[in-house]
C-alpha cells in the first residue's frame, strides 16, 4: 500500500506541472507564438474525449460483455474518417460567427435566439452533470483504493461527512483548478490555449500509463497475448467474452456507435477542442487520421487486461473497473499503481476542465446573461466595466456544476457502472443532432422546429433513461421501472408502448430520436423562416462556399460610433475595446473611430466583438439596446441572399464562359493554323503552276523570236525549231488540260459517269492507245489478265485514263534496252487489282509518297528530267479514290518500279437490288 | 579571243534555243543539264559567264550560285539567273546570293542577248 501523503504530494506536482504548461502555452500565446499551433497537438487535444471512462471502464465493460466496449471507440473513428467535410463546415462557422459554444452555434444558426441557446445550455448541464459526477467517483474511488489496499472500500455516495469525504475535496481542488486555467481572462474568441496545450499533454501521459499497466499484464504477469488467450479460452467463464453473441448485441452495437459518434461531434468539450479551439482547418487533415490512431492504442490493451485481472482474481469480487490498479498493486508494484493512479487523474482533469469550461460558457452568455441582462438596470446604466462580472459568472458556473456533479455522486453516485453513467450522457447531447445537423444543411429550420425537437427529445430521455436511474438510486419507487408509471404498461420507460427487445440505450435513442426528428422537421415546416432565421441558414448552410454575404449586408440602421465602442467595453474591458476598434479603424483607415456615425461594416464588427464574449444571442440583443435598428423585411432579407447568390451563380458563370473563351481562342488558332497552311500550299500550288506553264512558254516565245528576227535562217533549223514549239504547244495544251482536270475533281466538281465497268476491257482498251508508245520506244509488254471478273461500278473513262497514265509512266521510265512491262489484272478480297511494273530505275523510298503530290516527281535520282506534268498520278490517284480504291507504289531502287490500284466491288446486296 | 558561256537548264528545248542565240552572238557555249553537272562544267571550262537555271534536278541554282560564290578563283565569273518562278522573294535570294543578274522566264530573245552583252563588256 502507499502513503496517502505520497499520492497526494504525487498528484500535486503533477497537477502542477499540468498548470505550468498550461502557464506557459498561455504566455506563447501571448506573445504571437502559439504552440498548439500543431496538428499534433491539435489531435492529442481531441484525446479528451477518452475520460476515466476509458480508463477504467472499458476494462469494467470488457470484462462483462468482452469487445462490448469497442463501439464506444468505432464510432468517432467512423466520424472522423467519414464525416471532416461535418467538422470542417462546423469549424468554419463557428470561425465567420465568433461561435463560443455549442449551444452558442445553435442558437445563432435559428435566428441567434437566446431561448433556444438556454433551452441548449439545460440539456448540456442536466447531461453533463452525472458524466462530471463519474470522473469525480472515478478519482476518489482510485485515490481510497491505493491508499487503502489490500482493504477495499467501497466508495459509496452515502456514509460520511461531506468534509471527510475525499470525492468533494476532489470536486473543490478540481474547481479552483478549472478556475485557474479558464477563466484568467475573457477571451474574444473564447480560445484557451495553455488549456489545450496541458490536455494535449494529459492525453500522452493517460495513453502511456494504460500502455504500460496493458504491457505489465500481458508480458509480466503472463507470457504475451497468446498466453493470455489461451488461458482464457481454457475458462468456459471467459470464452464468450471473446465473441459478439449476446442477445440483440446487433442493435446495441448499433445504437452506441450511432450515439459514440454524435458524442465526438456534440459533446460539449468535443465541441471545444475541435472546433472553438481549432487553430488552422489545415489540422483537421492529421486529426482525422491521428485521433482514431490514438483510440486504437489505447483499446489495444484493454481485453488482456479484463482478461488478466479475470484470471487473476477469479471468484474474489473485485470490481472489474479498477483491475488497471488493482492488478499493479496486487502484484507489488506500487510505483506503477502510482503512475496509473496519475494517468486516471489526468483522464479525469481533462475532461473534467474542458467539460467545466466550456459549460461555465454556455451557462453563462446563454442562460445568465441573457437573464441579467433583462433587468434594466444592468443592461443599460449599470458600471461601465462588466468583463469583472462575467468572468465572475464563469467561476461561479464552474464551483456550481462540479458541486452538482458531487451531489450527483451523493445522490446517485452508485447506482450503475462507470459505463452506463457515460451512456446516458451520450444520449443527452445525441439531442442536439438533428438541430445541429438539420441547421448546417436545410434552410426551413426555424426556431420553433429546433425548440419543439430538443424539447421533445429531451423530455424522452429524460423519461426513458434519466428518471430510470433515479428510480434505481432509490429516488423513484423501484416500479416505476417494472410496472410502469401507476401500473401502466404502455408507460414502461424501458419498454414505452410496448417497445421491447432492445437495451435501453437503444430503446432511448429510438424514441428520442422519433421524437426528436419529428418534431424539428413538423414545426419547422409548420411556418417559413424569419428574416432573421433565413440570414442566418444562408451563413451556416453555405459556410463552404466562397463568397457569402457577411453579416453585415443583413443589417440597416444606425448607430453612434462612440456608443458601441462603450457597450464593447463593458463585456471586454475598456483596455481591450480600444484595441480591437483600432485595429478596426487601421484596417478600414478611419481617423477618430468613436465620433463617425457607425455604419453597418462597424456595427457587425462590434457585435462579433461582443459574440465572442456573450455569445451570439446576448449580443445581438446588447446590440439592438444601443442602435436604431430598422428591421429587414423576410423579402427584403431573401433579395439581399438572392442577390448574393446570383453573384455567386454570375461568376461561376464568368468563370465557365472564360474557360469556354480560352477553348475557342485555342480551336480558333488551330483553324488559323490550318488556314494558314493552305495557304502556303495553295501559293505553292500557284508558284508550280506557274513554273510549268511558263518552262514551255519560254521555248516557244525564244524560237518564235528568233525564226521572226532572223528570216535567213537555215531550213534544216527552221524546221527543227517549228517542231519544237509545235510539241511545247502540244505540251502546253495537256498542262492546262490536266490541271483544269485535276482542279474539277478537287473542287467536286468533275462530272462522273457511273456505270457497270469491265476492268478487263478497260486495261485492253488502254493498252491498245498506248501500244505505238511502247513501239516507237521498243518496250516489251506482257499481260496476265484473269477471266471472267464480275463488274466494278465506275466512269469508265476516268478508269482508262488512270491505266494509261501508269502504262505511259512505265513506258518511260523502262530502260532504252531490254525494256519491259508486266499488267496483271487480278480478283481478291472482294477487290479488283491492277499492277504495271516496269524494269526501269526504280523510286527511292523517299520518293514514293512525293511522286503523288501536284508537280513532284521523283526527278532527282535521275539524271535527265521526266516529261510530264507531274498531275498525272495525282489525278489518278483522285479517281481511285473517289471510287473507294487505292492507289500506290511499290519499288525497290534499281530493280524497276509497280504501280498498283485496288477497286473494292459492288456488295452483293446491291447486284441483287439491280 | 571569244567569252565562253555555259548554259545550265535541265529544259532541252530552252537549252536548244538559248545555245542558238550565244552561237550566233559568237561565244564558246557549253551545256549542262542539272545543278552538279553545272558545277563540273564551271571548274573545267571557267566560262566567263553562266546563264543558270533556278530549278533544276541534283542541285537548284541557288545552291550552284553560292557553291560558285564561295570560291574566290571565280570572283570574275558573271552568273544571269533564269527562272520559271518569277516571284520577288526569288529574285531578292538569287542576287543576295550574289547572282549579277535576273531573268524570269518567258524572257524576250533580244534582251537576254543585250543583258548578256552588258554583263560581258
Amino acid at each position: 500500500m502507499l502513503q496517502g501523503s505520497v499520492v497526494v504530494v504525487a498528484s500535486a506536482l503533477y497537477l502542477a506541472l499540468l498548470f505550468a504548461v498550461a502557464y506557459w502555452g498561455d504566455k506563447r500565446a501571448d506573445a504571437g507564438r502559439s504552440v498548439i499551433a500543431n496538428p499534433t497537438i491539435y489531435a492529442l487535444s481531441m484525446a479528451v474525449y477518452c475520460t476515466t471512462w476509458t480508463y477504467y471502464g472499458s476494462v469494467g465493460r470488457a470484462s462483462a460483455m468482452g469487445v462490448g466496449f469497442l463501439p464506444i471507440y468505432l464510432g468517432p473513428t467512423l466520424v472522423m474518417a467519414l464525416g471532416g467535410f461535418l467538422l470542417l463546415k462546423m469549424i468554419r462557422t463557428a470561425k465567420a460567427n465568433r461561435i463560443t459554444s455549442i449551444a452558442d452555434f445553435i442558437a445563432s444558426r435559428y435566428g441567434k435566439s437566446q431561448l433556444l441557446g438556454g433551452l441548449v445550455t439545460i440539456i448540456a448541464v442536466i447531461g453533463i452533470v452525472p458524466y462530471i459526477s463519474l470522473q469525480l467517483k472515478a478519482v476518489a474511488s482510485s485515490y481510497d483504493l491505493i491508499v487503502g489496499y489490500p482493504v477495499l472500500k467501497a466508495v459509496t455516495g452515502g456514509g460520511e461527512p461531506v468534509l471527510a469525504d475525499t470525492t468533494f475535496w476532489i470536486a473543490l481542488i478540481l474547481a479552483a483548478f478549472t478556475i485557474l486555467f479558464g477563466t484568467r481572462h475573457l477571451d474574444a474568441t473564447e480560445r484557451h490555449e495553455g488549456m489545450v496545450a496541458a490536455v494535449a499533454l494529459e492525453s500522452v501521459v493517460k495513453l502511456a500509463a494504460f500502455g504500460a499497466v496493458g504491457l505489465f499484464v500481458t508480458y509480466s504477469l503472463y507470457d504475451g497475448i497468446g498466453d493470455l488467450f489461451a488461458r482464457a479460452l481454457a475458462d468456459p467463464g471467459l470464452q464468450k467474452l471473446m465473441t459478439v453473441s449476446a442477445d440483440g448485441s446487433y442493435s446495441t452495437w448499433f445504437s452506441l456507435t450511432f450515439l459514440a459518434g454524435l458524442a465526438i461531434l456534440f459533446l460539449p468539450r468535443q465541441f471545444q477542442v475541435t472546433v472553438v479551439e481549432n487553430v488552422s482547418e489545415a489540422h483537421l487533415k492529421r486529426a482525422i487520421w491521428l485521433f482514431p490512431l490514438y483510440l486504437f492504442l489505447i483499446n489495444l490493451f484493454v481485453l488482456p487486461i479484463a482478461l488478466g485481472g479475470l484470471l487473476r482474481f477469479a471468484g474474489e469480487g473485485i470490481n472489474a473497473d479498477t483491475f488497471v490498479l488493482t492488478l499493479p498493486m496486487s502484484a507489488g508494484h506500487e510505483l506503477l499503481a502510482l503512475f496509473v493512479f496519475v494517468g486516471g487523474l489526468s483522464a479525469a482533469t481533462g475532461m473534467v476542465i474542458v467539460e467545466t469550461i466550456a459549460l461555465s460558457t454556455m451557462v453563462c452568455n446563454d442562460l445568465v446573461m441573457p437573464l441579467l441582462l433583462r433587468t434594466r438596470a444592468l443592461a443599460l446604466h449599470a458600471e461601465r466595466d462588466l468583463s469583472w462580472l462575467l468572468l465572475a459568472i464563469r467561476r461561479g458556473a464552474i464551483l456550481v456544476i462540479l458541486l452538482l456533479g458531487y451531489l450527483y455522486f451523493r445522490l446517485a453516485g452508485d447506482a450503475y457502472a462507470l459505463v452506463g453513467i457515460g451512456l446516458i450522457s451520450f444520449s443527452a447531447v445525441a439531442q442536439f443532432a438533428p438541430a445541429m445537423i438539420g441547421g448546417m444543411y436545410w434552410r426551413g429550420g426555424t426556431r420553433d422546429g429546433a425548440l419543439a425537437g430538443l424539447l421533445a427529445g429531451f423530455l424522452v430521455w429524460t423519461y426513458t433513461l434519466l428518471l430510470p436511474s433515479f428510480s434505481k438510486s432509490g429516488w423513484l419507487p423501484a416500479n416505476f421501472v417494472s410496472d410502469g408509471p401507476f401500473g401502466i404498461e404502455l408507460l414502461k420507460p424501458h419498454q414505452l408502448f410496448g417497445l421491447s427487445g432492445l437495451d435501453d440505450i437503444s430503446h432511448c435513442l429510438f424514441w428520442s430520436f422519433a421524437a426528436n426528428i419529428g418534431a424539428y422537421v413538423v414545426v419547422s415546416l409548420l411556418r417559413a423562416p424569419t428574416a432573421a432565421e433565413a440570414s442566418q441558414a444562408t451563413q451556416f448552410v453555405d459556410a463552404l462556399k466562397t463568397s457569402r454575404p457577411v453579416g453585415s449586408a443583413l443589417w440597416r440602421g444606425s448607430a453612434d460610433a462612440g456608443e458601441l465602442v462603450a457597450l464593447v467595453g463593458r463585456f471586454l474591458g475598456p483596455a481591450r475595446a480600444e484595441t480591437a476598434f483600432a485595429a478596426y479603424a487601421r484596417r478600414h483607415q478611419l481617423v477618430d473611430i468613436g465620433r463617425a456615425e457607425a455604419d453597418a461594416d462597424l456595427v457587425h464588427y462590434a457585435e462579433s466583438l461582443l459574440a465572442g464574449a456573450i455569445g451570439s444571442a446576448s449580443a445581438r440583443a446588447m446590440v439592438a439596446s444601443v442602435a436604431k435598428e430598422e428591421p429587414l423585411s423576410l423579402a427584403e432579407v431573401m433579395n439581399i441572399l438572392d442577390e448574393a447568390s446570383q453573384l455567386r451563380t454570375y461568376s461561376r458563370e464568368l468563370e465557365r464562359k472564360s474557360k469556354e473563351l480560352e477553348a475557342a481562342t485555342a480551336e480558333l488558332k488551330a483553324a488559323n493554323d490550318r488556314l494558314l497552311e493552305l495557304d502556303r500550299l495553295k501559293d505553292d500550288f500557284m508558284a508550280s503552276v506557274s513554273h510549268e506553264l511558263r518552262t514551255p512558254l519560254t521555248s516557244i516565245r525564244a524560237f518564235s523570236e528568233i525564226l521572226r528576227d532572223d528570216p535567213k535562217t537555215a531550213l534544216q533549223d527552221r524546221e527543227r525549231f517549228l517542231g519544237i514549239i509545235v510539241s511545247e504547244t502540244e505540251r502546253l495544251t495537256r498542262l492546262v488540260n490536266q490541271i483544269l482536270d485535276m482542279a474539277k475533281i478537287e473542287s467536286g466538281n468533275a462530272e462522273w459517269l457511273v456505270e457497270d465497268v469491265d476492268l478487263r476491257a478497260v486495261v485492253e482498251q488502254s493498252v491498245a492507245a498506248t501500244s505505238q508508245l511502247f513501239r516507237d520506244r521498243d518496250v516489251a509488254l506482257t499481260l496476265d489478265l484473269a477471266d471472267a471478273l464480275p463488274v466494278l461500278r465506275a466512269d469508265r473513262d476516268r478508269m482508262m485514263q488512270v491505266v494509261i497514265n501508269l502504262l505511259s509512266n512505265a513506258v518511260k521510265f523502262a530502260p532504252p534496252v531490254a525494256g519491259r512491262v508486266d499488267v496483271r489484272l487480278w480478283h481478291g478480297d472482294g477487290q479488283l487489282h491492277v499492277s504495271v511494273t516496269d524494269n526501269g530505275p526504280g523510286i527511292r523510298a523517299e520518293d514514293q509518297k512525293v511522286i503523288f503530290e501536284r508537280f513532284r516527281q521523283g526527278g532527282d535520282a535521275m539524271t535527265s528530267k521526266p516529261t510530264g506534268t507531274g498531275l498525272g498520278l495525282p489525278i489518278s490517284r483522285k479517281i481511285v479514290e473517289y471510287f473507294g480504291g487505292r492507289l500506290w507504289v511499290e519499288s525497290t531502287p534499281g530493280q524497276g518500279a509497280s504501280f498498283i490500284f485496288s477497286l473494292p466491288l459492288p456488295t452483293t446486296g446491291r447486284e441483287t437490288g439491280e | 579571243m571569244s567569252k565562253k558561256i555555259l548554259i545550265a537548264d535541265d529544259e532541252q528545248n530552252i537549252v536548244i534555243s538559248v545555245e542558238f542565240l550565244m552561237r550566233r552572238e559568237g561565244y564558246e557555249v557549253s551545256v549542262a543539264g542539272d545543278g552538279e553537272a553545272a558545277l563540273e562544267r564551271i571548274r573545267a571550262d571557267k566560262p566567263d559567264l553562266v546563264l543558270l537555271d533556278v530549278m533544276m534536278p541534283k542541285k537548284n541554282g541557288f545552291d550552284v550560285c553560292q557553291e560558285v560564290r564561295a570560291d574566290p578563283a571565280f570572283a570574275a565569273m558573271r552568273i544571269l539567273m533564269l527562272t520559271a518562278r518569277g516571284r520577288d522573294t526569288e529574285v531578292a535570294k538569287g542576287l543576295a546570293l550574289g547572282a549579277d543578274g535576273y531573268m524570269t522566264k518567258p524572257f524576250s530573245t533580244k534582251e537576254l542577248v543585250d543583258k548578256v552583252r552588258e554583263l560581258l563588256a
